[in-house]
């Protein structure tokens, strides 16, 4: 549990971040969305105390950040950040190690530990454990620095545009991983972007930010559906809402009884993807699998009846 | 092999030889005399000379090596920044002063012999190797910087863990260029009663016998060359293992 409450940072007289209060529950994701120099980044970064707040509190699981050093604090935060910032003097273990070694575990639990996190991000131990990070593409680099980041096992996870440096199929992937994975470790995420899709397809709940203020923070279905003012609307483009909708409910949660023919869709999938492939192949309706087994189907109707405005 | 390692490895066994029996050049350097006046130079042995030279180098490029990195450590610091123009302008002056004048000015005070040397080496070997930590230092990327905050490394473990091995190969260089002109410096030394190759060199001059300078000077020149290339080898090393040669 995050709690900021009239959290603010000015720097020479002017907010960069003005009295922003804010909650994220254990286990949630919570997306900062805005435009440069909104905000965003400073806010995260008071998180950890890479930016000291100017006034105003944050709070991790009931426990004041200002407690104690930064430096401890941060080895219980994850933190990873845009273009990964690999250690390029390390191999990928060393890398991984940072913050077990700093905190002193033994030699045989680090090496268990980067070999489970090399094998939860789908890196081979043995062929990458030794590898450099030049040795390493983009992707694989961005995995590196955010199984850095959790291998201490902290409860919150602070990510600073972690997917910006990786073109848009890597970041897909990346993405789902990121939520797998992060289903699986229950971990508090506060991930910045400035990329409104990211944020709805990752995030719990979504704060919307400019000049320093948060402007909306709710669900992303609350956020498309009634957009706080102008600026959140602007961000999330008045035209795609009805799609943005629909990316939000997979296949799975729309399905209905009844026959369809052709290719299925798997349950998923979402609403957005299925609609697509319906306008695409002709068809009014397609059968959803799940598991290998068809388990009913989905029409153009129910897909429509999850797009209007609620 | 290449034929720039044969050249090396020749230059190498050559220096070795004459370092060790300088005699067997003999017949090499007696064209170069005039009036039957010896070839080779034989008041001190070459190789104590040559050892003598090196070690001085040696002292005087470690000591500015400790405190050149020492400062630029110091100066890199949040708490060093506005002592940044203070110890450039002071390196600066280290190598704008003639290093004659350095050992003219520090006999009085030290006396003649190793001293005057070892002080003008040191003062000479500050700036290359000065700048040469601040660049390493300050060029470290941003995102590397900030992963190292973000991970909860304190000051000192940032600059033992990721700072200094990243400057490392940088600094090399600095060290080399120090090593090399120092080299060639050492032998003024002589002038005063250092211990060095310039011995050899003063000896011929005063006597007018031009084997005697050759041998001084080709001695010096091939430690020089030698060295440089090894701290050549050295930074590619360092620099490959971050994948930036």
């Amino acid at each position: 549990m995050i709690e900021i409450e009239n959290l603010s940072k000015h720097y020479d007289g002017r907010a960069v971040v003005d009295d922003v209060t804010l909650a994220v529950a254990d286990g949630e994701i919570a997306a900062i969305v805005g435009t440069s120099g909104s905000g965003k980044t400073t806010l995260l970064r008071m998180i950890n105390r890479l930016v000291e707040p100017t006034s105003g509190t944050v709070r991790i699981d009931g426990r004041d950040i200002l407690d104690q050093p930064p430096y401890q604090l941060r080895r219980q935060i994850g933190y990873a950040i845009q273009g990964h910032g690999l250690f390029p003097h390390h191999d990928v273990a060393r890398n991984i190690a940072t913050v077990p070694r700093l905190l002193g575990w033994d030699k045989a639990k680090i090496a268990a530990r980067v070999d489970e996190l090399l094998t939860l991000f789908q890196l081979e131990p043995e062929a990458y454990r030794h590898r450099m990070p030049h040795e390493l593409s983009g992707g694989q680099k961005q995995r590196v620095g955010v199984a850095r980041a959790l291998a201490a096992g902290p409860a919150v996870l602070l990510m600073d545009e972690p997917f910006g440096a990786l073109d848009p199929i890597i970041r897909a992937k990346a993405q789902e991983d990121l939520l797998d994975i992060q289903r699986r470790l229950g971990t508090t995420i506060v991930l910045v972007t400035h990329d409104m899709d990211e944020a709805i397809k990752l995030g719990n709940k979504i704060a919307v930010m400019s000049d320093g203020k948060v402007r909306q923070y709710a669900a992303p279905e609350e956020i498309i559906a009634a957009p706080a003012d102008d600026f959140v609307l602007a961000m999330l483009g008045s035209g795609d809402r009805a799609f943005r909708l629909l990316s939000l409910k997979t296949a799975g949660q729309a399905v209905g009884p009844g026959p369809a023919d052709g290719k299925p869709i798997t349950a998923a999938a979402s609403l957005r993807e299925a609609y697509a492939e319906m306008l695409w192949s002709r068809r009014e309706a397609l059968p959803v699998e799940r598991d290998g087994a068809i388990v009913g189907r989905v029409t153009r109707a129910a897909c429509e009846a999850e797009a209007t405005r609620p | 092999m290449k034929i720039s390692t044969i050249i090396r490895v020749l230059v190498l066994v050559l220096l070795a030889t004459f370092i060790v029996m300088p005699q067997v050049f003999s017949p090499v350097f007696a064209p170069l005399t005039r009036f039957n006046a010896p070839a080779i130079y034989t008041q001190t042995s070459i190789l104590s000379l040559t050892l003598s030279h090196l070690a001085i180098v040696a002292v005087a490029t470690a000591l500015a090596t400790v405190i050149a990195v020492g400062f630029a450590i110091l100066v890199t610091r949040p708490f060093g920044e506005e002592f940044l123009p203070l110890s450039r302008a002071v390196a600066n002056i280290g190598q704008t002063f003639p290093p004659v004048a350095v050992l003219a000015l520090a006999v009085p005070m030290l006396g003649f012999g190793t001293g005057p040397t070892l002080v003008a080496l040191f003062l000479y070997g500050l700036l290359p190797i000065f700048e040469n930590a601040l660049t390493g230092l300050t060029g470290i990327s941003p995102s590397v910087r900030e992963a190292a905050r973000g991970t909860g490394m304190t000051g000192w473990q940032r600059l033992i863990g990721v700072e200094l091995p990243l400057a490392f190969p940088v600094i090399l260089a600095g060290i080399r260029l120090s090593v090399v002109i120092s080299l060639s410096t050492a032998t003024i030394g002589s002038t005063v009663a250092a211990r060095t190759l310039g011995e050899v060199i003063i000896a011929g001059l005063l006597s007018g016998n031009t084997a005697f300078v050759l041998q001084g000077g080709l001695i010096v020149g091939a430690l020089a060359v030698l060295i440089y290339d090894g701290f050549v080898a050295l930074e590619k090393l360092a620099a490959r293992r971050m994948g930036r040669a």
